[in-house]
């Protein structure tokens, strides 16, 4: 399908600025003001802290405002990257943070956000000043507010894209910016939003899940899902509205979010989240109750105006495309010659829509490697390479891997070398060693086990790339505990890890999706040492390549011979 | 010879300016080196730590200070017993810096 004429209209980038080619949202000086306003705010309150002024209890939540945890060993630093747009300066800021104030590498995570795991509290102040210099901030990554919203990755260039979701993530981001009502909600929020017929975003678990389309006469609108989020309580978001007109977007998550201010659950954090209150209330019933308050709303006060989109729109640049052939003959070529290439193109590289480009997704995967983490050398190089090949611009995918997304055919190979040389040239995404994982008991104060460890160890064992693409698609998903910031939920094979009698151990899951319309995976059976959940996957994806028919992935198979037969395998030694 | 005693404790807490794992020593001063950190066989002594603690928490100096049971072996650091504290002493099992940059 191809976009609408609007967003592809060629609008004159902003001016004055370094990376004006960039697909990002261009701050103007009341954007700027405000954040240095924020910062030097958050200056006070820290100076209030270390004086000893403000206790514990009182500065927690300003600095949760702030992105600021106390983990492990340091306070971790979480950075906001809005829909997960980045331009290579700010990569480059991000990487000096992590050498000057961190240990010199930070971790891209499932929310499309880059946490810093070293970070003093004396050095925040200075290194919030840092971000502010290159439009970045933490704000709206922690606390019971709307979060920063996510979006697909391949947003604005995918060629099965129907609506670029990246202005209605900017007005979504606009509208719930300190929105007084918003702030103290019931428990986090969190949206996602795609455009695509194939949702890379997982909006069936959140808070909130938007599907930007197109009805038959070609208006746009969103197909609205509410209640998905992962946690203690899986569930996959329900139904809300088939297509809710453009300009009602912001009336009606008003509506949302008051229904959810007013009844979500306050008394119990394990019940406070809005699937909660869908699951209690029946989809129908909270259906009624957003028509209700949104009957009583004034449309107008809260009308979505078309000419608010399109200003919006001309804050975001186009890139200066050149005329190419659709398909690039070096490129051709290059795959004949070099094998390991034309792997890393099938698993990595995706169509664009214009003509002689293409999309490069970077795995930040290296066999035994920590998944989404990145050195400051390896983001510099990073940046770089977004400058040399992709007008300055990068993604972060909530599979914790990155993206350029303009890449012209002819230069892929090139890029590919160039990624080879930073760790970063393995051809595996989608498959079985693409794993993502949270930080875990090694960052993380709530874990109950270690996962980036077994990560490493899964992907060490899995690492033959004839295997890996033998296997095909194949996700693995860990989290160190039942918050599930690894949304091992929705993994094809999920590890949870749990604390049996004081000893780590791992849960496993299967048959779980964050693909569109999403499914939570059943448990396979008790939880086993790493050891043996190593051995688990080993089995599972033994019995998978012994049933497989011509052309089943994984989860096909799965769901066409169910779980006996994996847990047959698995538990048969016991 | 090791002698284990039965759930002897030491005092931990992150310090508030950096977030470091600190353990309270015999001094009653913070260290961020759990082999100086005083152990305690009995409630009474583990009590009167957690009061310093607490004490110096109010000073603004840690934050949330906590007993945990640790193994002592002659001659050796006292071992926390939970994985949880032993990662917090000897910090992350993995590498800090990712692997596979050959720059
Ligand atoms: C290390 C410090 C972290 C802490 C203290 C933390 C805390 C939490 C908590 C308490 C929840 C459950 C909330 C609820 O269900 O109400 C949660 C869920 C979640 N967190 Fe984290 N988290 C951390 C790191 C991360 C990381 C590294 C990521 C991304 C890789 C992440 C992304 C998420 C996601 C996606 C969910 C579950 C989805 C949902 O909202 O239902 N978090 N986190
Ligand atoms: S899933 Fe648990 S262990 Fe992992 S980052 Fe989230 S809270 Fe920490």
């Amino acid at each position: 399908m191809s976009p609408s004429a609007a967003a592809t209209r060629p609008l004159d980038p902003p001016k004055d600025l370094p990376d004006s080619t960039a697909g990002i949202y261009h701050y103007d000086q009341v954007d700027r003001q405000f954040l240095r306003e924020r910062v030097e705010q958050f200056r006070r309150q820290v100076d209030r802290r270390l004086s000893g002024e403000l206790t514990e209890d009182e500065f927690k939540p300003l600095r949760l405002m702030n992105g600021l945890y106390l983990q492990l060993h340091a306070y971790m630093l979480r950075i906001a990257v809005p829909y997960g747009v980045l331009t290579s300066r700010q990569l480059s800021q991000l990487a000096h943070i992590a050498r000057v104030y961190d240990k010199g590498f930070g971790h891209f995570t499932t929310r499309q956000n880059l946490q810093l795991n070293w970070i003093k509290l004396v050095d925040v102040p200075a290194i919030l000043d840092l971000l502010a210099a290159v439009d970045l901030h933490a704000i709206q990554t922690s606390g019971n507010c709307i979060r920063n919203v996510t979006s697909d990755q391949f947003a604005g260039v995918a060629d099965d894209e129907v609506v670029d979701p990246r202005h209605y993530a900017e007005v979504l981001r606009q509208w719930s910016t300190l929105h007084p009502e918003f702030t103290f909600l019931p428990r986090k929020f969190k949206i996602a939003i795609t455009g695509s017929a194939t949702d890379r975003a997982a909006v069936c678990i959140h808070d909130v899940g938007l599907l930007v389309k197109r009805d038959a006469d070609g208006r746009v609108g969103f197909e609205v899902y509410v209640g998905g989020g992962l946690g203690r309580t899986p569930f996959i978001g329900k139904k809300l509205r088939d297509f809710l007109p453009e300009d009602e977007l912001i009336a009606y998550l008003e509506a949302v979010l008051r229904v959810y201010n007013a009844y979500g659950r306050r008394d119990n954090i394990y019940k406070a989240r809005i699937k909660i209150l869908v699951h209690e209330l029946g989809i129908d019933t909270f259906r009624q109750e957003v028509e209700a308050e949104y009957a009583r709303m004034s449309p107008e006060t809260y009308r979505l105006d078309a000419a608010i989109i399109d200003g919006i729109r001309a804050r975001f640049a186009s890139q200066p495309y050149e005329a190419l052939p659709p398909v690039s003959g070096a490129l051709g070529r290059a795959r004949l010659e070099d094998h390991t290439f034309n792997r890393w193109v099938r698993t990595n590289v995706a169509a664009h829509r214009q003509p002689g480009y293409a999309i490069a997704t970077i795995t930040l995967k290296p066999a035994g490697g920590i998944p989404g983490d990145a050195s400051a050398d390896q983001m510099d190089a990073i940046a770089t390479l977004a400058d040399r090949y992709s007008f300055g611009e990068l993604r972060v995918t909530h599979e914790q891997n990155l993206v350029l997304a303009h890449v012209r055919q002819d230069d892929l190979h090139a890029l590919w070398k160039e990624l080879s040389k930073i760790g970063f040239g393995e051809a595996n995404s989608g498959l079985i060693t693409d794993i993502i994982a949270c930080p875990g008991l090694d960052y993380c104060a709530l874990a109950n086990a270690r996962s980036i460890p077994l990560a490493q160890r899964i992907s060490e064992r899995f690492a033959d790339l004839d295997r890996q693409h033998d296997i095909g698609e194949l996700k693995i998903k860990i989290s160190g505990c039942i918050n599930a910031c690894g949304h091992h939920h929705v993994g094809h094979i999920g590890i949870l890890g749990v604390d049996k009698k004081g000893v780590e151990a791992y849960q496993l899951t299967l048959g779980g999706t964050a693909a569109t319309e999403g499914a939570i995976g059943d448990i396979l059976g008790p939880a086993m040492s790493a050891d043996e959940a190593l051995d688990a996957i080993e089995g599972v994806v033994g019995v998978y390549l012994e049933r497989r028919q011509d052309g089943e992935r994984f989860l096909d198979t799965l769901t066409r011979i169910g779980h006996t037969p994996f847990k047959d395998k698995v538990y048969a030694a016991h | 010879m090791a002698r284990v005693t039965d759930a002897p404790k030491v005092v931990t807490a992150n310090r508030l300016q950096d977030g470091a794992v600190v353990w309270l020593d015999r001094a009653g001063v913070w260290s961020t080196n759990v082999a100086e950190a005083e152990v305690h066989a009995e409630a009474t002594g583990t009590e009167a730590a957690l009061a310093v603690a607490r004490a110096s928490a109010a000073r603004q100096e840690v934050v949330e200070p906590y007993a945990i049971d640790v193994v002592v072996t002659e001659g050796a650091a006292p071992q926390p017993v939970k994985v949880r504290e032993q990662i917090r002493a000897a910090g992350p099992s993995i590498d800090a810096i990712p692997v596979g940059f050959a720059a």
